[in-house]
């Protein structure tokens, strides 16, 4: 086997047993980013030397017996996480050459468990987007193809593409992503992985480029629910500098992967069977229905039925935070500046040209909605039907201890496809929106092909802070579907 | 009282409103760990999260929480046990993040009042709307440069309070006793140095004119204005200003002016076109503030006397009269000067020297109670030899002014310069005997009936003796050969 295929859980072992060294892991990835990011384009800036660097010093480490959690191990970081002197442009002009003198709290937890960072990975502008078409760094290919069609290329999904594409296609073992909307869990499902967005205020936000404050979630994805486990647990926990996250203990998490789902009761929302649903989709869902039936879990039929606003809404809160949030990009005091003769000209100049036209167009929508005279009809109104779609989760999960939907209405659609319509863009976040406006744990895990061969997620919602049992769910479609699939183009494929 | 503004059609009335930022006195900037200290060269109390870095988040500081609940507490204001955090969005190069964080629908102090005294002795009660806290923005200088302006963010983030008083002043005269009283309950809160022209308290004035009995007319809001002087000036010339316009059959627009005291006229600072729209929402990086009553309570139990509360206090304990007893309060400072000296001695003789020569040396030498050469406790010492008979009250006025020069002891001054009052009996007799020797005509003159030459005696025994006879022994020993 080669070093590129092995979970980060059996490469923990392997380098605790020295059949490997660091050096061998790092290297091998590096390698295969070396050959294929040309083409996937997954990361924005490779940090080949340094990852070299780092797994010399996680091979000494290791030869002292001292290793931490994730030693040696080669990750991506979404180019969202501010990495202390290395470069950090959320996929924008605005910060082309942006080198933050500090590491955000989330990259830090990495780094102190051991973690060896091979670069940062590509995304849509700012986090804004669901097919990673929006960069400023050119578009991420998903690594697999249609059956029989080597020649269309695909999208990752978005926003977290270029995590995803680079996880899929092993060119590293697992990445950070964020997760707005979905951001985590659509682009986990396109491309065949793991991914979780933690409850919110598990994951500290310092230093992560915002989008919606409210929503912006860190997770891992990975290609296992247990290398999720495995990250997240060293990405997770409080801290003080991030006013929203939560002071909570973190429980073993990879032990949550192997708990027995005996008299676990999974809610099936009768608001996701949306019309025009793809029967391969509808399939694998009730696949996974059986699945944790087998697995000794009660399944029970719940509403939740403020869904059908939750998109709606996102789209009127995530833009008005947006608009705000992204105000401090003004030409002064960092990034890119195009100088003019007045104030208000610099700023026109620079943010017009710092900007693509989907973040522009979010901005544009989030002042909008905060405006004098239409506050009350859209920002005001959208806050009060997210605190109903909060309370449609807090009432099943009364009922129950996880939800179990589709992670997104399709596959991974061609580049070039649903790009005229930003509505029907944004229509592929409709699974994932609903839980990330109520703050809760929710995770795609692969559970089977569509149609055309690509590879279609299931997505589980858990309560506020119990990622363990969305994690136990997970686990049992992971081994009930036991999706051995890989994408076309992959390191080991050469 | 009573301020009319005589138009051409008749009387009008003035209304007029406050609001005023007060820096918050505290280590740290209210949501960053950078230096909260006034001067500092440029942009060197500035962190990550005041430049507004991406990805920077803020965190609270309690203290400023506290200073702003304090505050409340002495304006006898609520205290909102959960108060919020907008963001107030506008585009400017001083502010870092394109937004201020404040308080606009949720502030932490709501309705408190504020009593004022004027110069006829009448006394009103002026209310307080609310006191929220928000963030200071940096300084644009534009005048260091020809092209270019330069920002410096050293005071980007700093904590303000802002109070709003209700419209509740008529005169220019009530906004600047309300402003005096409202600096003085800041200072000694110890929650803001009141500083006005170091722009450590800054006033916006809201004003509007109508006929009596009317409801409120059009206000115009004036920015900015650093002293109290220019806000009472800024009421009068704007006032006059909206009165001419609703007299020439006009309205006045609700915009924002600004005082311009060497012209001696408020101007339009921008039209209805160039109006903001801030965009006011909560700000999601912040949870709600939510205070204990448990914690209020334990800042009530530690706030200071405030200025009514010692005024009255000094009137009771002391026995002096409530114009002395609101000068002494009028500066924490001076009030525990007095208090030191009055301390176990005669609190009226106290307050008389206090207010007296000690003020007046302190004007004249242009000393403030600080650095003030005489102590305390040094003016105490003094009074106490007035007391105990050591010196007579015309030689402590000698015995002071040396004090102020020398900064020695009234017991050293009085050694050094040999002052002890005489009361040696003996002595003044002697100098009696040698006064009515010299005077043989002025004593036929008293003999003859001009009783009122007998202070003519007194001042020359007393000048024979240097003026350090005991006044009461003098008058005693002629009385008796007289």
């Amino acid at each position: 086997m080669m070093l590129t295929e092995l979970t980060i859980a059996a490469a923990q072992a392997g380098l605790k047993r020295r059949d490997f060294s660091a050096v061998e892991l790092v290297g091998a990835h590096v390698a295969a980013i070396e050959r294929l990011n040309g083409r996937l384009n997954a990361f924005i800036t490779v940090t080949a030397d340094e990852a070299m660097d780092a797994a010399r010093r996680a091979d000494a480490v290791l030869a002292k017996g001292e290793a931490a959690p994730l030693t040696g191990i080669p990750l991506g970081i979404k180019d969202l996480f501010c990495t202390d002197g290395v470069r950090t442009t959320a996929a924008s002009r605005m910060l082309e050459d942006f080198v933050p003198p500090y590491e955000s709290t989330v990259t830090a937890n990495l780094l102190r468990d051991g973690a060896v960072f091979a670069g940062k990975t590509n995304l849509d502008e700012f986090a804004m987007g669901s097919a990673n078409i929006n960069s400023a760094f050119g578009a991420v290919e998903n690594p697999w193809k249609r059956d029989g069609d080597a020649d269309t290329v695909l999208v990752p999904g978005g926003s977290s593409g270029g995590s995803a594409a680079a996880v899929a296609a092993s060119l590293v073992m697992g990445a950070t992503g964020t997760d707005t909307g979905g951001s985590i869990r659509q682009p986990a499902s396109y491309c065949g992985i793991a991914g979780i967005k933690p409850t919110y205020g598990r994951c500290s936000r310092w230093g992560t480029i915002a989008f919606a404050s409210s929503l912006d979630q860190a997770g891992p994805m990975a290609r296992t629910v247990e290398d999720c486990a495995i990250l997240l647990q060293s990405m997770a926990g409080f801290d003080p500098r991030d006013s929203t996250s939560v002071d909570c203990p973190v429980p073993d998490y990879r032990a949550a992967c192997g708990r027995d789902l005996k008299g676990m009761k999974v809610g099936i929302p009768a608001e996701y069977r949306v019309a025009g649903m793809p029967a391969d989709i509808e399939a694998t869902w009730d696949k996974g229905i059986a699945w944790l039936r087998d697995a000794g879990c009660e399944i029970v039929e719940v509403s939740l039925p403020y869904t059908k606003y939750g998109l709606a809404t996102y789209y009127i809160v995530a833009p008005a935070e947006c608009s705000s949030n992204l105000a401090r990009y003004d030409g002064v005091r960092f990034g890119r500046r195009v100088p003019a003769p007045s104030l208000d000209e610099q700023y026109e100049a620079t943010r017009r040209a710092g900007f693509g036209a989907e973040v522009r167009r979010r901005i544009l929508m989030g002042t909008y909605v905060l405006s004098a005279g239409y506050y009350d009809a859209y920002y005001l109104r959208a806050q009060k039907v997210r605190n109903l779609i909060r309370r449609d989760f807090e009432r099943a999960f009364q009922q129950v201890d996880v939800l179990l939907t589709p992670t997104a209405p399709s596959p991974a659609f061609a580049q070039g496809e649903k790009m005229d319509d930003p509505v029907q863009m944004y229509l592929n976040d409709v699974f994932t929106v609903p839980a990330s406006m109520a703050g809760v744990p929710a995770m795609s895990v692969p559970a089977g092909l569509s149609a055309n061969g690509l590879p279609l997620g299931l997505q589980i919602i858990g309560r506020s802070f119990d990622e363990e049992s969305v994690l136990a769910a997970a686990s049992a479609i992971e081994r009930a579907a036991s999706f051995t699939h890989r994408p076309a183009i992959r390191a080991e494929v050469v | 009282m009573s301020y009319v503004i005589e138009g051409r059609t008749g009387p009008w009335e003035l209304v007029v409103g406050l609001e005023v930022h007060a820096q918050v006195i505290s280590q740290s900037k209210l949501f960053s760990g950078a230096s909260a200290s006034y001067g500092g060269e440029p942009n060197t109390h500035v962190s990550l999260v005041d430049a507004g870095f991406p990805g920077m988040l803020p965190v609270i500081n309690r203290e400023c929480v506290a200073q702003a609940i304090r505050t409340g507490l002495g304006l006898e204001a609520r205290i909102n046990l959960e108060s919020r955090f907008d963001r107030k969005n506008y585009f400017y190069a001083d502010l870092p993040t394109g937004y201020q964080i404040s308080q606009f629908t949720h502030p932490i102090v709501g309705e408190g009042a504020v009593e004022i005294e004027l110069a006829d002795g009448s006394i009103r009660t002026i209310g307080i709307t609310r006191l929220h806290l928000e963030q200071d923005a940096g300084k644009s200088m534009h005048d260091q440069d020809p092209t270019r302006s330069f920002i410096d963010l050293n005071r980007a983030g700093v904590a303000l309070m802002e109070i709003v008083s209700e419209p509740d002043i008529r005169t220019p005269e009530e906004a600047g006793a309300y402003l005096r009283k409202l600096r003085m309950i800041l200072r000694y809160l110890g929650t803001c140095d009141g500083n006005m022209e170091e722009g450590s308290m800054r006033a916006d004035v809201n004003v509007s004119v109508r006929k009596a009995g009317e409801p409120f007319r059009t206000r115009c809001e004036i920015k900015n204005v650093n002293s109290i002087r220019y806000v009472m000036q800024a009421i009068e010339i704007e006032a006059a200003r909206q009165v001419e316009i609703w007299e020439s059959g006009g309205s006045v627009d609700q915009e924002t002016r600004l005082f311009d005291p060497a012209r001696g006229e408020t101007r339009s600072l921008r039209s209805k076109e160039d109006a903001h729209d801030y965009r006011y929402f909560p700000d999601p990086d912040l949870l709600p503030l939510v205070v204990e009553e448990a914690w209020v309570e334990s800042l009530a139990s530690f706030l200071p006397e405030l200025p009514d509360a010692k005024r009255q206090r000094f009137q009771t304990e002391y026995g002096i009269p409530r114009y002395d007893a609101g000068v002494l309060v009028a500066e924490q400072a001076t009030a525990d000067f007095y208090e030191t000296v009055a301390r176990g001695r005669d609190p009226r003789l106290a307050a008389n020297w206090v207010i007296g020569d000690f003020f007046a040396a302190l004007n004249r030498t242009g000393r403030t109670i600080q650095d003030s050469p005489i102590t305390a406790d040094g003016l105490g010492g003094m009074l106490d030899l007035i007391t105990d008979g050591t010196i007579n009250g015309k030689i402590a006025k000698e015995v002071f002014e040396d004090m102020l020069e020398t900064g020695e002891s009234a017991a050293a001054v009085v050694e050094r310069r040999g002052l002890r009052q005489v009361t040696d009996t003996g002595a003044i007799d002697a100098a009696v005997q040698s006064v009515l020797a010299a005077n043989q005509d002025k004593l036929a003159e008293y003999r003859a009936g001009k009783d009122k030459l007998f202070g003519f005696f007194v001042g020359q025994v007393m000048k024979a003796m240097a003026g350090k006879g005991n006044p009461a022994l003098v008058n005693e020993a002629l009385k008796k050969v007289l």
